[in-house]
């Protein structure tokens, strides 16, 4: 890095907490492109995060997750709080372009300075945010919002990643979407800390509400005490939402706090570890991937893939040569 | 560093309804490889202020079919240039008489797509005029 790249990062930084939303939105920008002042700029905001609600919102595309979290936004702003919007959206395979466009729903606060929504694309990551979206939170975090709001893509059944950037993650279902063995399946049920059925108005919202709580509540498990340290099964709060007309939204905001309270006595200190592994995990990818097409070893590793590619290599034989190039560079 | 896509915000100010031509661009210019975030109808030129410079867009583009683009153009280029957006690319689109034309140039658009205007024109008109920043 240069020692530009590290004034410029030191000015935006500086800047983004100090309120200068133009400075915030370009770091955020810096933070998506992977420019080399966004490392900078992380590394000296990273001891100010930590203090924000991170609450990750996921469910199928139109079960009304945007008009939900416009909702939130709106709740959590009478009670005081400031508010910002991770909004992710999936950039197209094809031609890497993509259409944003959660803000749509997200309308009614250009004149509040304390609320900040950021659209993201996907750019061809498959787990429902962007490869930049925990970066671009503990941006928003160190920023000093109370609670940031991620918003994924419309997920599936298993794209489980936002339960490892969130302290708190909210499952959107609509109404009818499937009867009480969709609710036992494994994945993302599983990871949910508040289940909403939103479009709440609709027929059939009382009847999924009451199938999820049978399925996902009353028959997980009770806690099985401080002696068993093994994985336990979430139980999850089951709320219904009318996010369109704000019905059950304080309810909402209020289920958020309560898990955040349990978050904190350490219901979660594993989940917090284990979101440090992931964060820590992938920059330890990152540059091994940078080491090994550096000048030094860029060769070498082509030529290794190459085999692979033609079958003359197995991946696995590959991935024990390349660490030990990297570990006789070290000795 | 990778190159990002240039990241566009199509937006309608003012009260006509009509937006099919500002989606069928939003949808062309995905297609073209841009970002494009969407906001939607009747959007004030303070909520188009405000998305830009959150969204830290390259260009926007506003939809335009309801004759007040003398009024509405040039408070969104002020406010975005008195909130250090001034290098952002401002292009408008919809009925615009000739006429006008100079003027919102004056004000700081950068170009005025009328009927007929190709989404293969816009996109090579931007990727040879926005710059990428970050």
């Amino acid at each position: 890095m240069t020692a530009d790249a590290g004034a410029k990062a030191a000015a935006l930084a500086d800047a983004a907490v100090a309120g200068d939303r133009l400075a915030l939105a370009r770091l955020l920008t810096a933070v998506e492109n992977r420019s080399p002042i966004a490392e900078a700029a992380l590394r000296s905001l990273f001891p100010m995060a930590g203090r924000a609600h991170l609450v990750g919102i996921t469910g199928p595309p139109g079960s009304g997750k945007s008009t939900l979290v416009a909702a939130l936004i709106a709740e959590a702003r009478r009670a005081g709080r400031t508010v910002a919007v991770i909004a992710v959206d999936p950039s197209s395979p094809i031609t890497g372009g993509a259409l944003l466009g959660d803000r749509v729903r997200m309308q009614a606060y250009a004149d509040d300075g304390d609320v900040f929504i950021r659209s993201m694309a996907s750019r061809g990551h498959a787990g429902g945010l962007a490869p930049t979206s925990a970066a671009a939170a503990a941006v928003l975090d160190a920023a000093g919002f109370d609670l940031i709001l991620i918003e994924t893509v419309g997920t599936g059944q298993s794209e489980v990643e936002v339960a490892a950037a969130a302290d708190t993650t909210v499952v959107v279902e609509a109404p009818e979407m499937g009867d009480e063995v969709q609710a036992i399946k494994a994945g993302l049920l599983e990871v949910a800390d508040v289940v909403v059925v939103n479009k709440g108005d609709k027929p059939g919202a009382q009847r999924t509400a009451s199938q999820l709580r049978a399925m996902l509540v009353a028959t997980a498990p009770r806690d099985a005490g401080a002696s068993s340290s093994g994985p336990r099964p979430k139980r999850p709060e089951v709320l219904i939402t009318t996010a369109a007309t704000g019905d059950g939204i304080p309810e909402l905001l209020a289920a958020l706090d309560r898990h955040r309270g349990l978050d904190r006595v350490g219901e979660s200190t594993a989940a917090r570890h284990t979101r440090a592994e992931a964060h820590v995990w992938a920059i330890l990818a990152e540059r091994l991937r940078e080491r090994l097409h550096d000048d030094a070893h860029a060769t070498a590793t082509m030529a290794l893939l190459d085999e692979v590619a033609d079958h003359r290599t197995d991946p696995y034989t590959a991935a024990d040569l390349l660490l030990g190039a990297l570990r006789s560079d070290d000795a | 560093m990778t190159d990002r896509p240039i990241k566009v915000l199509i937006a309608k100010p003012g009260l006509d309804g009509h937006d099919r031509g500002a989606k069928v661009l939003a949808r062309g210019l995905r297609d073209e490889g841009f970002e494009v975030v969407y906001t939607g109808l009747r959007q004030t030129p303070e909520m188009i202020a405000t998305a830009a410079l959150q969204e830290d867009v390259d260009v926007v583009g506003l939809s335009i079919l309801s004759g007040a683009h003398m009024t509405l153009v040039p408070r969104v280029t002020k406010l975005l240039t008195e909130r250090g957006m001034d290098d952002v690319l401002v292009t408008v689109g919809g009925i615009i008489p000739d006429v006008d034309v100079e003027a919102l140039r004056e004000a700081g658009v950068a170009e005025v797509f009328g009927p007929g205007t190709t989404i293969g024109q816009v996109a090579d008109f931007l990727r040879a005029n926005a710059r990428p920043r970050g």
